[in-house]
């Protein structure tokens, strides 16, 4: 088995096009600590609203190394989907359209094995991307923006979390999002088994991940009651729910507590069973799968 | 006859007697909180608003003569509510000429107080009325009421202890009017975990705030650099 991951590692690994996924996070982190190194306050002006109307608030202080992480995380974690499935995606597909997915099959080692090294292997490389974007966007922000307390915006108000009560939330929310992409990776997995080619398991995933993420955050009745509980983009969102810090009933935030931690463990459940069942699949279709010979003409 | 005229006397004196009392009584406050000329207090301040959630901050408290007012949280970061100024009674007493008005007597717990009602006789500026609740025996403010043109009605409650000696509180609570907040759209989508119902785009409704700074020492007339209130 670690032959065999050892082996997918070096597929994922030697593609030009894992590399650009990293570039792309790179530029895109690095666009945003620029943009908010010269205009940070006006952005915060504009996240806090009217509340400068009532208050006196220290702006330069709160555009800070954990606000600029926490404003990127917001942005890119919809989008690291696409990276990701850009990799997963191809995996076996790929594989199957160079027509060499049907020479590994002749190995000896089982179909089971060879599905579930792939997707170690992808696990993996999602590991490494949360990391490079952990390191990015959590240490070089600190490093040039500095530490102070993080603000967090919800629509029902604005919370206020300690400097010393942060870091923690940071390594949940890497944790959270780490098995969230997993299940994209895993629906890219899925789609990979059943095509010849890459494009398509790449681009469906895409699609479904748009489709799943709008119907989710439609305020339709229908979409609320019947279907957003069932889609796994419901529940991506839960690594928000580590900056929801607990509070008295007069306000006052209660350090080192997580004010919806049952919301947040039934999302990781979600999450974890869409895992289960769309591994079990990808292994259940690849072990059916008839590969017929390549003809090349 | 000779009685009845020095009743009548008394009755036909007793307001400008009244007037004299209460513009004396001021008088004294204020005596009482210029021998303050600055201070640097340390404390804790505990704010409570509805759409926000804030950790109790320990802050720095300081002032200098004639109006500069400073609250730093030395740590983190605090939302000041505007208005805070008038924590300081020599900023509402010291603002510039008004009216003294008796406005009889009343009771705070059980304190008796004197009510006064100071009219600034400049009609452009912020303030509009001033009332105040003071302990005649101790010669301190306990309570203000401040309405404003542009910010409402303000709130003022103090307690005193080891320091009324300077007329300056152990314990303020600040009360103000809060506006609407509106988060902008677009900004992010908030996680839901299905307990609550999402309100978004809803308005938070103009409501009262609260913040409660309990002063744990005061540093008196030392001198503050001008810069800290920068």
């Amino acid at each position: 088995m670690w032959n065999l991951l050892q082996i997918e590692l070096f597929k994922i690994f030697k593609k030009p096009r894992t590399y650009l996924a990293f570039a792309i996070i790179a530029a895109f982190i690095f666009l945003i600590q620029l943009g908010l190194y010269v205009n940070g306050r006006d952005w915060m002006m504009f996240m806090l609203g009217s509340l400068g109307e009532t208050m006196n608030i220290e702006y330069d202080k709160l555009v800070n190394g954990y606000a600029v992480c926490y404003f990127v995380l917001n942005l890119l974690l919809v989008h690291v989907p696409i990276l990701v499935a850009l990799v997963a995606g191809d995996v076996v597909s790929g594989e199957a359209s160079m027509g060499t997915l049907r020479l590994l099959a002749s190995k000896p080692v089982s179909r089971t094995q060879i599905i579930l090294a792939k997707y170690a292997a992808i696990a993996v490389y999602v590991f490494a991307l949360l990391l490079w974007i952990a390191v990015i966007s959590l240490a070089v922000s600190i490093a040039v923006f500095g530490r102070n307390d993080l603000v967090v915006a919800k629509t029902t108000g604005l919370q206020l979390i300690e400097s010393g009560d942060v870091l923690w939330r940071y390594f949940c929310a890497f944790g959270f999002a780490f098995i969230a992409m997993m299940v994209v990776a895993a629906i890219s997995l899925l789609l990979s088994t059943l095509s010849e080619n890459s494009i398509g398991p790449i681009v469906a995933t895409v699609g479904i991940i748009i489709v799943c993420t709008l119907i989710s955050e439609m305020e339709i009745p229908l979409y609320q009651q019947y279907i957003k509980p069932y889609l796994f983009t419901t529940y991506m969102l839960g690594w928000k729910g580590f900056f929801y810090i607990g509070s008295t009933a007069d306000g006052e935030t209660i350090k080192g507590s997580i004010q919806y931690l049952p919301g947040i463990v039934k999302s990781l459940a979600a999450l974890l069973l869409y895992i289960a069942a769309l591994v079990a699949a990808s292994v259940y279709i690849f072990r059916k799968k008839i590969f017929y010979p390549k003809i090349i003409l | 006859m000779k009685t009845i005229m020095l009743i009548l006397a008394g009755f036909q004196f007793s307001p400008i007697t009244q007037a004299q009392d209460i513009q004396l009584l001021v008088q004294k406050v204020k005596e009482k909180i210029n021998l303050v000329n600055d201070y640097d207090a340390k404390g804790t301040m505990k704010t409570n608003v509805t759409f926000l959630k804030v950790p109790v901050a320990a802050v720095n408290v300081y002032f200098k003569k004639p109006n500069l007012l400073k609250i730093k949280n030395e740590k983190g970061i605090s939302f000041i509510p505007k208005g805070a100024v008038n924590i300081n009674m020599n900023n509402v007493l010291n603002s510039g000429n008004y009216s003294v008005l008796d406005a009889g007597n009343d009771k705070i717990g059980n304190t008796a107080v004197r009510v006064v009602k100071l009219l600034p006789e400049a009609d452009t500026g912020d303030v509009i009325l001033s009332t105040l609740y003071i302990d005649a025996v101790n010669q301190v403010i306990l309570k203000t009421k401040t309405t404003t043109r542009d910010n409402g009605t303000y709130e003022l409650e103090m307690s005193y202890g080891k320091y009324i000696a300077y007329g300056l509180p152990d314990k303020i609570i600040f009360t103000f009017n809060t506006k609407d907040y509106k988060m902008p759209k677009g900004v992010t989508f908030d996680f839901d975990d299905g307990t609550k119902k999402r309100t978004g785009g809803e308005k938070l409704k103009n409501q009262k705030g609260k913040m409660e700074i309990s002063m744990s020492s005061y540093s008196i007339n030392k001198g503050i650099a001008d810069s800290v209130f920068k």
